[in-house]
């Protein structure tokens, strides 16, 4: 039952992701961390103090950055670059492209302080692309883990992971209630988190906890519900969304992206093609961001548990209709 | 490890080759190719210790990076002529389901090709990462790459140029191809590069100039080059081409540098070429 899941503690997923690099960084000698700019931001202060040697500061420049780590793979490197989520996708599709996707390169793109969850710095740097930038590419891995724990376990995974990958995270602090050691991830493989026969609630980030509330206030009215986390946005795990949607019937996506090429999108074209369902899709409907707190904006865009549970009752309802 | 004479011989089939493929396909860029081949022949054939037994993580031997990739004739049949491949595939060069795809890739696996490149300004970058590479490896051997002066409008360059700078990446030998020209005319009128030198010198790099059409001029200056890394600076080689090197009516213009001969053309060119290692 989703009652029974707790929150361990608040954290940021950047923070998940600092703590992984680090530890990373001191068991493989060929993890090599590039900056644009941002050490701080993506807690990299003990990777820098601890491991010097292998940390290259770019500047402000990450078409160069995107190049470089490119390079690094021809030699037998494993580049993970760092920048804002913007700057990681739209700034430098080009080269990412060509000199990562096209040429497979194993680059571990990372990107932190996507979405609205960015909060105060407003649309400019609140991206709600980027999610369908990098799926669009073909031979791209793109995973964006719903915690700290999920975003240090996916940090680590994805160094053992041959070939490009997107890992995308966040700025606030967040409810943090996987498993601690990570056991719990397994790049490309869906995340059930409980299993129900009323509707499906799949969701991706940091909506996989307010699906989770919204999953139990839904419980709580009686509903029987499925919420999976979508961690890995592709490769998709097609098995486990066509076995639970041919179950529940019905699904709501949810994901702090533009519902126009994100996680509903991709829950739509897999529904289409194997087992046709009403959805309802919970994320940014065509729009830009603005300045706010994390909590104002889920909020104002709906993208809040309380639109989840409205979307959920009200797929439920087409499916009867 | 060939010397001038036998180089200017490699040199004359390498031209001969890569006007048969672009009048092939009719398409391709054979004005840049031809001015380059001068450049490519000494790097292959006698400046670079490389492994045609080919290995993308290139540890152990100097590696080459084609920034403008748009030149992938050239590059082809140097590859082709020192031993990555046979001779023969350059008759597939732009056809479906070739290894020679119309701008360089890694993609189709073909040896001797380590990144994609044709979108441009984005091959000063990856080399300078293949050369941190070597250094984390330990590594001692040398990263080459060429760039088209017109591709320096790109700011993906600049941004690379001052990072290697900064970082001392002094294991890296970048040449550019300093013809003059770009697809709408003169770099003087589409976009004036001003003093070259002077620029990757206050981005503290080591610059030399050299005639790329003077095979003695580039065998003396590549060596120069390698003589000067390893002192905290990158090296920067200015060289000075003809666009269409070889071919008397394509010499010196933007005019060929996309477009392929006709057949009346083709054996224009081919009679002030001689066929030294027989056409594929």
């Amino acid at each position: 039952m989703l009652k029974d899941i707790t929150v361990l503690n608040e954290k940021e997923t950047r923070g998940g992701f600092g703590e992984g690099i680090y530890e990373l960084g001191k068991k493989n000698p060929n993890v090599i961390v590039l900056t644009a700019d941002l050490a701080g931001s993506f807690k990299l202060g003990p990777f820098m103090k601890e491991i010097p040697e292998r940390f290259i500061q770019c500047g402000i420049a990450e078409a160069n950055m995107m190049g470089i780590a490119a390079g690094l793979t021809i030699g037998g490197k494993i580049p993970y670059t760092t920048t804002f989520a913007n700057f990681s996708t739209g700034r430098v599709y080009d080269q990412i492209r060509q000199s990562i996707a096209y040429s497979n390169k194993n680059v571990k793109i990372c990107a932190s302080h996507a979405g609205l969850t960015l909060g105060e710095d407003g649309a400019t740097h609140q991206i709600l692309e980027d999610l369908g930038m990098m799926k669009m590419l073909p031979g791209m891995t793109v995973i964006n883990p719903c915690d700290f724990n999920q975003t240090k376990a996916a940090t680590l995974a994805v160094a053992e992971f041959e070939g490009p990958v997107y890992l995308r995270f966040g700025r606030p602090k967040w409810a943090n209630f996987t498993k601690e050691d990570g056991s719990d991830f397994v790049i490309g493989k869906a995340q059930v988190f409980s299993e129900g026969t009323d509707v499906t609630i799949f969701a991706i980030g940091h909506l996989v906890w307010k699906a989770i509330e919204a999953g139990k206030i839904l419980e709580e009215k009686g509903y029987s519900v499925e919420v999976i986390n979508i961690h890995t946005l592709k490769p998709l795990d097609t098995e486990a969304i066509v076995k639970s949607i041919s179950k529940t019937k019905c699904a709501v996506t949810c994901e702090e992206h533009n519902i126009w090429g994100g996680l509903g999108d991709s829950i739509s074209h897999v529904a289409a093609k194997n087992f046709p369902i009403p959805i309802e899709y919970v994320g940014t409907n065509d729009t830009f961001g603005e300045s706010g707190t994390p909590v104002q904006l889920l909020k104002k865009y709906g993208l809040d548990t309380p639109n989840i549970v409205e979307a959920a009752e009200k797929v439920i309802a087409r499916k009867k209709g | 490890m060939a010397e001038v004479a036998e180089l200017k011989d490699i040199a004359s089939q390498i031209r001969r080759d890569i006007v048969r493929m672009v009048h092939a396909v009719q398409s391709g860029h054979p004005g840049g190719s031809l001015g380059c081949t001068d450049f490519f022949t000494a790097l292959y054939f006698n400046v670079m210790q490389h492994n045609p037994a080919f290995n993308m993580d290139g540890v152990g031997e100097d590696i080459f990076f084609l920034s403008n990739g748009h030149i992938s004739p050239v590059f082809y049949s140097t590859l082709a002529r020192s031993g990555y491949f046979d001779v023969k595939e350059l008759s597939t060069f732009r056809k479906i389901d070739s290894r020679l795809q119309g701008h360089p890739t890694t993609h189709e696996h073909l040896p001797g090709i380590r990144v994609a490149s044709g979108s441009l300004g984005q091959g000063m970058s990856v080399a300078i990462g293949a050369a941190l590479a070597k250094k984390f490896n330990n590594d001692s051997h040398l990263v080459y790459s060429l760039h088209g002066d017109g591709e320096l409008d790109e700011g993906q360059n600049w941004e690379a140029i001052m990072f290697a700078g900064h970082h001392k990446v002094d294991n890296l030998v970048a040449t550019v191809d300093w013809n003059g020209q770009q697809i709408d005319g003169p770099t003087s009128k589409v976009m004036d590069l001003g003093d070259l030198r002077v620029k990757f010198e206050a981005f503290k790099w080591l610059t030399l100039e050299m005639d790329g059409n003077d095979m003695d001029d580039v065998i003396a200056t590549m060596a120069k080059a390698k003589g000067l890394t390893g002192q905290g600076k990158p090296v920067c080689i200015l060289m000075k081409t003809a666009m269409g090197k070889g071919v008397d009516f394509m010499e010196g213009s933007h005019e060929w540098h996309g477009i392929a001969p006709n057949n009346d053309q083709l054996a224009k060119a081919l009679a002030q070429l001689p066929e030294t290692l027989g056409d594929y």
